[in-house]
């Protein structure tokens, strides 16, 4: 066995190779004695399930986690990956769905910082001109001078990958790097990817949900479940059924949720009305200029844009995790600024993007994340005490119904998968009688099999006639689902149609911007 | 498995302080060695001074009455997330208006001029401290360097009302206001020599724990402390329970102050600032801010300082060498909060063959 120092500095794309993985945490085995092999130039993908053991075999291979078994070739040759300076040595670099830049620095100082091995003395003017003709090699563009954090999330994952690129990666392993991003960005990044593949300049291993990515850019597929190979194959001979096969281990029933016909809306005042909405983002800029839009019972209205243009404020606004500048928002005819007494009133519930961080308090147990809606209602709570065995029972027939692996209730809900922690917050937001419900982003990272069980709650809960405001970065999920969809962009709603009458090149013009011509020709 | 399982939380809540008091006394162990005395005198001295008779058992509680009290104005406001180190200018403006409010009500009877003594006092110290959360919540101000700062201010007005306006001129040696008089002094417990601050104490922290643990009022605090955007989104006013919280805390050190007053001065002055409010900020951390677990180790607190004075005796140690001990075991408890959630690390730490390699490599 080679030590890494001693392989020979190479450029170009690597052949990989790993044989017999497995890795243990404690009696979990999340990782069984894995093979994969990406010739130089591949652009693989990597499909399974929430925990399948997707991230601990890339976590392995770039030196978070060391192996407990397995060998791993780079360019035919035996390499040992002990830590992440190993990794980077090799070449390997790797994208992660959350991001990992500094948000108070500016994106030229992320990518001049990410080399490592600074000088004590910086000299900008250099590292400027060697960043401007970088960056003239790319198809992006990237204000260099902004700070990170001030990136919407879509600009910030194509810096992380401009990061990885800056600094001459070989492998390129890419964890579900599309979620926060819109399809044409997606695009964008992973055409690029694509490119330096096929001219053997990058090796790609690349985890994701999307088939149609998956379809769209690799050329090669492997499926983990459970820890375990779970089959493998070349594209494009592979289908979309036969690879989700792989997955759950069994042929999917594609009608999990059979979409209701598009049952006219009943002509009935709106349950929730929104009028001239303005607010604040967090550095004081608006970033809601005057929104108006209306949700009937049965109905669902999707909001369409791409991220950064105010669609996270407006859900915000509406869960009170924000407050208003100016307008008015009525649910039932009634000023609403979710308030918990208003929120009972109304039968108001609401799936936020991010659970984890939105919906849920991570350090406390499933069973009292479960309760956060109707701990202080009967049969929780009586006279202001709280009833253990109440919220116990009710957080165990939670679990049972929407299946929630936990190791018990009294775990804390953040060392849960993100799948199960989106399931535990869809129970509680979906066990009660519905009137409104505001989703964001329900479906961000997880396997289609949770997507579809998501997707079905949300249909039965707009036929039990619930007002669903759905907001996504999804056009397909708006398009499948959505009643109506209005486009946001800029902080407005610029365009609404039926979503039977849609048309997705409409949409996209509206959501680049297109109502800005419109005007001014007005 | 599941009993080990089910009982780790309760065995990591009281074995991780446990284990950080004894490697702190280990620690203590070498600095008395360094100094030139023999640890286990110090150590049996220790003991004598803070539990061996009835006397220093007497003195022990007496010295934990306000440490229970200081404890709870920090472990209460840390349920909201906050870390408040501004008990000590809580207590002394508790003073302070306790004393103002005994002149004011001179001549009602003592049970009366007691209440509005300790209410008085509990209402001031819950206003300062509930500043700090307000500073934080709507100013964007730090509430642990607030609350710091402003205990620098209420320290700074105690003595400049103590020896300003509100001087007795028959307080020469040691400035004072007005004393209370005898007859509005709270008396001790019967049959012992410690006075009724001590149930009070005990009780505020029993009645805390009940409300934390058992109601809605607690678990809506425990949202908010552990994710205040998760508590907006359930339609809690997070910057109503913040303040709320601080209130509460701070006036639980107040109502320290107005006890000290009224059951131990006599009057305001300087000596009500006794470090009472600081060595609650260890209490709340070796009780790891369970409001019932502050009652004894307030106790073993107030044992070690009661101690100090018998070492002074018998080894001719400064009274501050049980300030070195308390410095210690405060360093070492805050090193040891990260031992959370790890224990069973340590226990079932695999070692893979490959990192074994690596190992043997080097």
């Amino acid at each position: 066995m080679k030590p890494v120092e001693m392989v020979a500095p190479a450029t170009g794309a690597l052949e990989l190779e790993i044989m017999g993985m497995s890795k243990r945490f404690g009696d979990v085995v999340a990782l069984d004695d894995v093979s994969l092999h990406i010739p130089a130039g591949g652009f693989h993908a990597l499909l399974g399930e929430n925990g399948a053991g997707k991230s601990t075999l890339v976590k392995c291979l770039v030196g978070f986690y060391t192996a407990d078994q397995g060998t791993v070739l780079v360019d035919n040759r035996e390499v040992q990956i002990a830590n992440p300076k190993d990794a980077s040595q090799l070449g390997i670099g790797m994208v992660y769905q959350h991001f990992t830049l500094v948000p108070s620095m500016t994106v030229a100082e992320n990518l001049v910082v990410a080399r490592g091995a600074l000088p004590a003395f910086i000299n900008w003017h250099e590292e400027r001109a060697r960043l401007s003709d970088f960056m003239a090699t790319l198809p992006f563009k990237i204000p260099l001078d902004k700070p990170a954090g001030s990136l919407a999330a879509g600009e910030k994952q194509k810096v992380e990958i401009i990061k990885q690129l800056y600094l001459q990666r070989r492998l390129l392993i890419l964890d579900e790097p599309t979620s926060v991003l819109t399809p044409d960005e997606a695009d964008e990044a992973l055409g690029l990817v694509g490119d330096l593949a096929r001219q053997k300049l990058l090796t790609v291993l690349i985890i994701t949900h999307k088939f149609r990515e998956v379809t769209a850019y690799a050329d090669a597929v492997t499926v983990l479940r459970r820890g375990r190979f779970a089959g493998s194959g070349a594209l494009p001979e592979l289908t979309i059924e036969h690879m989700a096969e792989m997955m759950v281990g069994s042929p999917v029933a594609q009608d999990v949720a059979p979409r209701t016909q598009h049952t006219p809306v009943a002509d009935v005042p709106p349950r929730l009305l929104i009028d001239q909405l303005c607010a604040q983002g967090d550095h004081g800029l608006p970033v809601l200029r005057g929104v108006n839009l209306s949700v009937r019972p049965g109905e669902i209205l999707g909001i369409a844009g791409v991220s950064g243009n105010g669609q996270k404020a407006l859900v915000e606004v509406l869960t009170g995790q924000r407050g208003k500048t100016g307008g008015t928002v009525l649910v039932n005819g009634l000023p609403y600024s979710g308030r918990r007494k208003e929120q009972t009133l109304n039968k108001v519930y609401s799936l936020p993007e991010e659970p984890l961080r939105n919906a849920c308090v991570a350090s406390l147990s499933v069973a009292h994340n479960m309760s956060l809606r109707n701990y202080d209602k009967p049969p929780l709570a009586r006279w202001g005490w709280i009833s253990q065995r109440a919220m116990r029972k009710q957080a165990n027939g939670y679990v049972e119904t929407f299946r929630v692996k936990t190791p018990g209730i009294d775990a804390r809900i953040q060392t849960l998968s993100g799948g199960n922690v989106q399931r535990a917050v869809l129970a509680r937001e979906l066990s009660h009688p519905v009137e409104l419900l505001i989703v964001a982003n329900p479906v961000f990272g997880l396997d289609f099999n949770a997507v579809a069980e998501t997707h079905a709650r949300l249909l039965a809960a707009r036929n039990a006639g619930a007002a669903v405001l759905l907001v996504s970065e999804d056009l397909d999920e708006l398009l499948e689902l959505a009643d109506r969809i209005a486009v946001m962009s800029d902080g407005r709603i610029v365009f609404e149609t039926p979503a039977e009458k849609a048309d997705v090149r409409e949409l996209g013009h509206y959501m680049a911007g297109g109502h800005e011509e419109t005007e001014v020709m007005q | 498995m599941e009993l080990t399982r089910r009982f780790l939380p309760l065995v990591e809540a009281v074995g991780i302080p446990v284990m950080a008091l004894l490697v702190a006394m280990l620690l203590f162990a070498g600095f008395v060695a360094a100094v030139g005395q023999s640890p286990l005198e110090v150590f049996v001295l220790l003991y004598k001074g803070a539990f061996g008779s009835s006397f220093s058992w007497q003195n022990t509680l007496l010295r934990a009455a306000p440490l229970i009290l200081t404890g709870l104005a920090v472990a209460i406001p840390a349920q909201a997330g906050m870390v408040i180190i501004g008990g000590e200018g809580a207590l002394a403006l508790g003073a302070l208006t306790s004393a103002v409010a005994a002149s004011a009500l001179q001549g009602a009877s003592p049970h009366w001029v007691q209440a509005g003594m300790l209410l008085s006092g509990a209402l001031c110290g819950g206003v300062w401290i509930g500043l700090s959360g307000w500073l934080r919540q709507y100013r964007g101000v730090n509430e642990t360097i607030g609350s710091l700062l402003l205990s620098y201010i209420a320290i700074a007005l105690l003595n400049f009302f103590v020896e300003g306006p509100l001087k007795d001129p028959a307080s020469l040696n040691k400035p004072s206001t007005a004393p209370i008089g005898d007859a509005n002094m709270i008396g001790n417990l019967p049959g012992m020599d410690v006075h009724y601050g001590l149930l009070f104490g005990a009780i505020f922290a029993l009645v805390t724990w009940v409300i934390l643990k058992f109601t809605t009022v607690g678990f809506a605090l425990k949202t908010v402390g552990g994710n205040p955007r998760a508590a907006q989104m359930a339609g809690l006013r997070v910057n109503y329970w913040i303040v709320g919280a601080a209130f509460a805390g701070g006036s639980a050190a107040g109502l320290a102050g107005a006890i000290e007053v009224a059951a131990v001065q006599g009057a305001a002055n300087a000596s009500v600032v006794a470090g009472y409010g600081y060595a609650g900020i260890l209490v709340a951390f070796i009780a790891r801010q369970n409001p019932f677990a502050v009652i004894p180790v307030a106790v073993l607190i107030g044992g070690i300082n009661a101690a100090g004075g018998m070492l002074q005796r018998r080894l001719d140690m400064p009274d501050a060498t049980v300030l070195v001990l308390q410095g210690i075991i405060f360093v070492v408890i805050i090193a040891s909060e990260t031992l959370n959630g790890r224990l069973r690390l340590i226990k079932f730490k695999p070692l893979s063959p490959v990192s074994a390699a690596i190992s043997a490599k080097t």
